[in-house]
């Protein structure tokens, strides 16, 4: 079975997709990513790199995730709703697929050390499992805000042995986190891997990471035929950098049936200017080596993004998303901090899944449109992490009077902090 | 010729090294920042980088970050630098050089920042993150414009690559001394003269060398081997106490040293 081959696949060799990507870069960056983009080419055509990889993902990952039929939220909302159970992963997210394809590269071209940037810590996690895997040097940039919003992965990239450093500048949270990574690549760019976590950056890297994600569709598309017989009618996934849903959808491109929905954070409303939705809302510019849709004003300057997912608080998205949306090959649209929130409770009472804030965007637009689809419409929700590090923000936020209101003992004990 | 070939060519002939010096736009606000330009330009300053804000400037240091913050947060747009650099235009000869990252120049349409640069007077171009592989879409209205496309090569170009870029290259070549981000530096790298001796074999456009030069011993060293020295961040740190024709005073004593040969 193979898809549609009618739109692109891929960037051209200069690394654009259509009018968007590139490599908005200093010269000193130019030459590691030429010779990124030399060392990836050779090892995507390695089988002995494939394999390896594929054994990993298989016994380290615990590849494939299962594609699971949710069959009470399907009941409530009258469609069958599958979960891509991309949290089930080791480390608890999709993040780890692309961390190891590029840390056995990493390995591969010599360097010792790697370095990443982190919003929700997901990636950072993931890239300072893989060094301590590898036996590698790892230091992890991340926003201060970031920082305390998802305290206990800083802990855990610290267990794994990585450096988590503090990045105080600007709005101290994803995209300065980004900036950061960059200025410290430049420094060290002979000697370090710049482990990028989204579709985002300068060539090569939306293209890489597509492709080392896209094995979450790759296995959708098997799961469904083998388990439902049929492609599904929807596929759902949040979209910051696009990371998990260039993943699940990537393979889907330009097969008709199958409607593939982006879902970027609205934060307190797109009307507030207080978001994350970049396609939704942003306008065509340059930012992190690439250009594609970006939050930005008048005169050019990257806008502070909102969510409450720090996973998705960055004000760009990759490149491969901007010309999908441009085609019409996926649609993108938001969902509020609110409604996301609503949906994390919502899986989580009906199906005992705590999702990350991040997927809780994806499900929230599900349940908000399967009840039009009707019963024999099948939904696939990527379901690209777990919620346990979003446990403190979702307490906050709820003022520890968690829907529902089961949850006596951890309303005393936020009463106590308070 | 233009205006930054025909200052170089002077200061060849006169046995002369280049002060190129930066200062970003608006830093704290735009009063503050055109006195400072202003002594400058009439305090030594041979060329004129003046800095565009960026809310991300991916390849500066704390002090650059710093002064577009300042910049932006005083409200500072593209529209304002290029008045700015109409006014300085009128009353000073020496090139000026808009300095910045692509996308504020992308938002105004680049077509129409080539078309409002020249107007204003300004000569050349550097973009921090369009390299040869991004110029394509830029420099044919940077040419119709007469406008110079500076190129910068990394101590991680090699001369393979050098050459490449160097052969769309006008005005000048800005070389980056250090593998890093903008600022002060206590020393600078072992290797700066034998790479500007290879740039040398590539082109015939004049070399300046620039990233962490703040003192005449530094200005010394570095212009022996290049055409001229880039001040940045040292230069904005001297604006914000006023020592501004000292710090340009100094550099250009260490020029001198090397000057004439």
């Amino acid at each position: 079975m193979k898809s549609s081959e009618q739109l692109q696949k891929g960037p051209d060799e200069r690394g654009h997709f259509g009018p968007y990507g590139g490599r908005y870069v200093a010269e000193t960056l130019m030459p590691a990513l030429l010779e990124l983009e030399r060392a990836y080419r050779e090892v995507r055509a390695d089988d002995g790199f494939q394999r390896e990889l594929a054994r990993l993902l298989r016994d380290y990952v615990g590849r494939p995730s299962p594609l699971y039929k949710a069959e009470r939220l399907s009941e409530r909302y009258g469609a069958a709703i599958f979960l891509k159970r991309e949290d089930l992963n080791h480390t608890g997210a999709h993040k780890i697929n692309n961390t190891l394809g590029q840390a056995l590269l990493a390995r591969r071209m010599g360097k010792r050390r790697l370095m990443a940037e982190t919003g929700a810590g997901q990636h950072g996690v993931a890239t300072a499992t893989v060094a301590a895997l590898f036996g590698m040097g790892c230091a992890v940039y991340m926003g201060e805000e970031d920082m305390q919003r998802q305290a206990p992965n800083v802990k855990r990239m610290e267990l794994l042995g990585a450096e988590v450093v503090p990045v105080r500048s600007g709005t101290r949270t994803l995209k300065d986190a980004m900036s950061e990574a960059l200025r410290a690549w430049v420094a060290n760019v002979e000697d370090t891997f710049y482990v990028i976590g989204s579709v985002a950056g300068p060539h090569p890297y939306p293209w890489m990471v597509r492709e080392f994600q896209s094995v979450i569709g790759r296995e959708t598309w098997d799961q469904a035929m083998e388990h439902i017989g049929r492609l599904p009618d929807m596929i759902f996934a949040c979209v910051g950098g696009g990371s998990n849903a260039a993943g699940i959808f990537e393979p889907f491109i330009g097969r008709r049936e199958v409607r593939l929905v982006g879902v970027e954070a609205a934060g307190y409303g797109i009307a507030s200017g207080q978001h994350a939705a970049s396609i939704v809302a942003g306008r065509v510019g340059i930012l992190h080596g690439g250009k594609s849709y970006l939050l930005q004003d008048e005169n050019g300057q990257v806008r502070n993004a909102h969510s409450v997912s720090a996973g998705l608080d960055y004000p760009g998205v990759g490149p491969e998303h901007a010309l999908w949306a441009d085609q019409g090959a996926v649609e993108y649209c938001a969902v509020t901090d609110e409604e996301a929130l609503n949906a994390f409770h919502e899986l989580t009472r009906l199906e005992g899944i705590i999702p990350a804030l991040e997927s809780s965007h994806a499900v929230a637009e599900a349940i908000k449109r399967a009840p039009k689809l009707g019963k024999d419409a099948v939904i696939v929700v990527n379901l690209s992490g777990r919620g346990d590090k979003d446990l403190d923000t979702v307490l906050r936020i709820s003022g520890g009077n968690v829907s529902g209101g089961h949850c006596c003992a951890i309303e005393a004990k936020e009463g106590e902090k308070r | 010729m233009s205006r930054l070939t025909e200052a170089f060519e002077r200061l060849r002939a006169e046995g002369r090294k280049a002060l190129v010096g930066y200062l970003t736009a608006g830093d704290p606000n735009l009063v503050v920042s055109e006195q400072a330009i202003r002594t400058a330009l009439e305090k030594g300053l041979d060329v004129l980088e003046i800095g565009v804000p960026f809310s991300d400037p991916t390849a500066d240091g704390p002090t650059i970050q710093a002064a577009a913050q300042r910049a932006l947060a005083a409200g500072t747009t593209l529209k304002d630098v290029l008045d700015m650099a109409n006014r300085l235009r009128r009353d000073y000869p020496q090139p000026i050089v808009l300095f910045g990252y692509a996308n504020p120049f992308f938002c105004r349409g680049i077509e129409q920042v080539c078309a409002d640069a020249a107007q204003a007077g300004v000569d050349g171009l550097l973009i921090v993150d369009v390299p040869l592989e991004e110029s394509h879409d830029w420099r044919p209205h940077l040419r119709a414009h007469g406008l110079d496309f500076i190129p910068l090569i990394a101590p991680t170009t090699s001369v393979e690559r050098a050459r490449l870029i160097l052969k769309e290259a006008t005005g000048f070549v800005y070389y980056i001394m250090v593998r890093g981000v903008t600022g002060i530096r206590t020393e600078l790298p072992p290797d700066v003269a034998e790479h500007l001796r290879q740039l040398r074999t590539c082109t015939s456009l004049p070399l300046v060398a620039g990233f962490g030069v703040s003192r005449a011993e530094q200005a010394r060293v570095v212009a022996r081997d290049a055409d001229g020295v880039v001040v940045g961040s040292a230069l904005v740190e001297a604006a914000r106490e006023g020592r501004v024709e000292a710090l340009l005073r100094e550099l250009r004593a260490g020029l001198k040293q090397v000057e004439g040969r």
